[in-house]
């Protein structure tokens, strides 16, 4: 039986079928529509309304990570979908998986640089994985369901709908809704051959030092256990990129770290050291290679990734599996043979014995009660006093590094955070989507004093929903990082970095959030319990020392292995050739 | 730095607004030139296909490829150096009958170039000439010196020497996959 409906009422029915239960967004003129129909279906769809677009998105963001779901974001058109314009940058370059339903003018006034008009397919199809317009009703039921599968399926991405507002209003035929499962110029899991398998095989069976790269498509795969199984049978040493953290648990014997700029030393010595390299999932993103022609230069590499635009676009592979991290790992099991790397296995222990003496003691060991706290220290203390399993969803900048470094991740999808594009201001409302997508695992939100103010309207939310994320802001007064990069490189000129910022607890209490200031190490402990007993949304404002920095680093151009300790000490490679 | 030399691109894609910008976008992105362009209907229904020239080295034409192919509405795209195709261009030319009829070698020059005549009228003469690149530009340099008014080339169109059809394999690979897919609702 078919029925008359509206375009509005099509895609709200569409959301429905395609299971959607909570979206994020701002309603305007070109999206009322919908808007009125979400008023009829408030008992199957909670709108989640933020207090910016960018909120919206980012929020969205963090639901989808959190939950493997896909966040569905509504806007209106003109500013409200420029102001999304950030998080669909965002969503594309880490592999998240959207629906943007940006409202847009009736369809006769399109290009006609009407009303609230911005040419939202020009401006989204460089940073989305698909953007269409719709100027007809008839067309939402199967564009919405290509949308769903688009955006979850293959290397997950952001997918927006530019629908003018006739086409909300106007009438179609629905009899049932029919979800996409095929798209002819599309092959979202290609089919994965045995051959290439017992190739990768016989390079793990033979290698002296193999070296695993797991990164954040080992997650969005569900390959976990897939990955620790086979490491374990080879024993294979694993490193991870910053997505990729919490693949496997922080203490697993065979998780040795993160790579990266600012990752561990053994991860990134032992990758110019290594005979094999197997990366799974991972792009080879610049913060992880370093300069490029001094990396790996005595590994074979094995590229294990979904989108074949990944390989050998920056790093030219010796095998390339094209498909999904979690066929190709089970399927590459039983190839494998029991194996025993005792050396190569020990020199990591060697790299991380000088990492904790020199950079982690001193992070997370002082203990004198009048000093400030250091961002580590604190992370460290947060994720232990955080219950089973808590996420860490962080802003950008020193307070991500060092969250992201010393937070214990002990169940897979436990750290949020923006990665290629490095999005200021995500974090806030990033943790309130990954607080509704994972309701039931703490989230801790990490965030600078800079960071939390580009999104600090987001309280609101927090305080209209009663989202009950614990903010941590790891406050030193400045843009850290940049001035980390000023202290380190530009010689102390601390150009536009210092700031003067506002009694963060003072405006968290106008939100009615409870919080709380902690200006020295004693005060620490028993704030983060209160923090941790309330049952709700809770702030600290932790002072920290403004020269404190982030090490290890491997400044921009160097290669992996060139691993600074501190300002003055290089560590020294040949500690690990006898 | 590799050799760079000039590289047809063909593309076959769905027949959907704003193909051409996604597509324009990679090149823009990473700072490849386009030389030609030409698009139009393929042999098979409802496939568009994009034929572009761009002068640079492989690698980076690969990795563009690359980036053509992860986009959803494109079917395949390949790469290919001028000995792997037959291709040709049209061009039009436009000069004034006047000289064409004073000049004897002007008339010499349209038979030993084999171009057509497409037009006449007594103020003007069009001509038609199609072949490769290097043919129809150097009937444009012998005409320059004949009151030439207006000169347009087309972009390049080719067809590959393979005898393997690509996208007709994958195309039916895919049916193959559509049935399964609706076999199995
Ligand atoms: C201030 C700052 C500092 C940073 N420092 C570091 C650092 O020190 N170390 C570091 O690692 N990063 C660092 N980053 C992050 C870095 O920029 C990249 O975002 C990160 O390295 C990307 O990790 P990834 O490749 O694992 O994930 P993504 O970029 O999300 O890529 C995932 C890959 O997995 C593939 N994939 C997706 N699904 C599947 C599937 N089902 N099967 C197989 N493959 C799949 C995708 O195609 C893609 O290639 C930093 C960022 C900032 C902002
Ligand atoms: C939107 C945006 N603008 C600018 C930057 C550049 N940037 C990277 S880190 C950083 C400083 C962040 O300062 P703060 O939030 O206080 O964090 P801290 O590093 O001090 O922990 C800046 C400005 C960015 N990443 N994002
Ligand atoms: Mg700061």
């Amino acid at each position: 039986m078919s029925e008359i409906i509206t375009g509005a009422e099509a895609i709200v029915r569409g959301l429905i079928c395609e299971g959607v239960d909570r979206v994020f967004g701002y309603p305007g003129g070109a999206i009322i529509p919908v808007y009125d129909t979400l008023y009829d279906y408030a008992d199957k769809i909670t709108h989640v309304l933020t207090r910016h677009e960018q909120g919206a998105i980012h929020a969205a963001q963090g639901y989808a990570r959190a939950s493997l779901r896909t966040g569905v974001v509504i806007v209106t058109s003109g500013p409200g979908a420029a102001n999304v314009i950030t998080g669909l940058s965002d969503a594309n370059v880490d592999c998240t998986p959207l629906v943007v339903i940006i409202g847009q003018v009736n369809s006769w006034l399109l290009g006609s640089d009407s009303f609230q008009e911005t040419d939202v397919v020009g401006i989204t199809q460089p940073i989305s994985k698909w953007t269409i317009q719709i100027r007809n009703s008839a067309d939402i039921p199967a564009a919405l369901a290509k949308a769903f599968y688009i955006a979850n399926t293959g290397r997950p991405g952001p997918v927006v709908l530019d629908i003018a507002k006739d086409a909300q209003t106007g009438t179609l035929e629905w009899d049932r809704y029919r979800r996409c499962n095929f798209i002819r110029s599309y092959i979202p899991y290609p089919e994965v051959h045995d051959t290439d398998l017992q190739v990768v095989a016989s390079l793990i069976n033979s290698a002296d030092r193999p070296l695993v790269l797991a990164g954040h498509g080992v997650m969005i795969s569900g390959a976990e256990k897939e990955l620790s199984a086979l490491v374990e049978k080879a024993d294979l040493p694993v490193a991870s990129t910053l997505l990729g953290l919490s693949t496997m648990p922080s203490d697993h014997p065979m998780y040795k770290g993160m790579l990266g700029m600012h990752g561990n030393i053994g991860p990134n010595v032992n990758t110019n050291r290594a005979d094999l390299i197997v990366a799974v999932g991972m792009r080879f993103d610049d913060r992880v290679t370093g300069e490029l022609d001094k990396y790996a230069p005595n590994a074979k590499i094995v590229h294990i990734d979904i989108d074949a635009a990944e390989f050998d676009k920056n790093v030219k592979s010796y095998v390339k599996i094209h498909g999904d991290a979690r066929e190709v790992l089970h399927r590459l099991y039983p190839f494998v043979r029991e194996a025993k790397h005792t050396d190569w296995q020990k020199s990591f222990d060697t790299c991380a014995k000088i990492e904790t003496e020199k950079i982690i003691q001193p992070e997370l060991c002082n203990d004198d009660p009048d000093g400030m706290c250091k961002m580590g220290e604190v992370a460290r203390k947060v994720s232990l006093a955080a219950g089973i399993d808590p996420i860490l969803v962080t802003d950008v900048g020193l307070n991500q590094m060092l969250s992201a470094r010393y937070f214990r991740y002990t169940a897979p999808r436990s750290i949020i955070t923006s990665g290629g594009l490095g999005t200021m201001g995500f974090g806030l409302p990033a943790g309130i989507g990954a607080k509704m997508g994972a309701p039931h695992r703490t989230v801790c939100v990490f965030t600078g004093d800079g960071g939390i103010q580009m999104t600090v309207q987001e309280l609101g939310t927090i305080m209209q929903y009663g989202v009950a994320v614990k903010i941590i802001v790891l406050n030193n007064n400045y843009l850290g990082n940049v001035r980390q990069w000023q202290a380190l490189f530009y010689n102390n000129r601390f150009s536009q970095t210092p700031m003067v910022n506002p009694d963060f607890v003072e405006l968290a209490d106008a939100y009615g959030i409870k919080a709380e200031n902690v200006e020295k190490r004693s005060q620490l402990d028993g704030a983060i319990t209160r923090m941790m007993e309330y049952d709700g949304p809770y702030m600290l404002n932790v002072t920290v020392d403004e020269c404190d920095m982030v090490f290890p680093m491997t400044p921009n151009g160097c290669a992996v292995d060139y691993v600074m300790l501190s300002k003055d000490e290089i560590f020294d490679v040949n500690t690990l050739n006898d | 730095m590799e050799d760079q030399q000039l590289f047809t691109i063909a593309i076959y894609t769905e027949n959907h607004v704003g193909l051409l910008n996604q597509l324009s976008i990679i090149f823009t992105r990473r700072c490849l030139n386009i030389e030609s362009v030409s698009a139009s209907a393929s042999a098979i229904e409802g496939v568009h296909k994009i034929h572009l020239t761009c002068f640079s080295d492989r690698r980076s034409l690969e990795k563009a490829i690359q980036q053509i192919e992860r986009r959803i509405d494109v079917i395949k795209a390949f790469l290919y150096t001028d000995e792997e195709v037959v291709h040709q261009e049209v061009a039009l030319y436009k000069v004034s009958t006047q000289k064409l009829l004073e000049e004897k070698n002007l008339e010499e020059i349209i038979r030993r170039h084999n171009a057509r005549i497409l037009d006449i009228t007594p103020d003007y003469t069009i001509l038609e000439k199609t072949g490769h690149s290097d043919e129809t530009e150097s009937l444009f340099q012998e005409l320059k010196s004949y009151d030439l008014t207006q000169f347009v080339r087309s972009g390049r169109i080719s067809i590959t020497k393979s005898p393997i059809e690509l996208v007709d394999a994958y195309l039916s690979s895919q049916e193959e996959r559509r049935k399964r897919l609706t076999h199995d609702d």
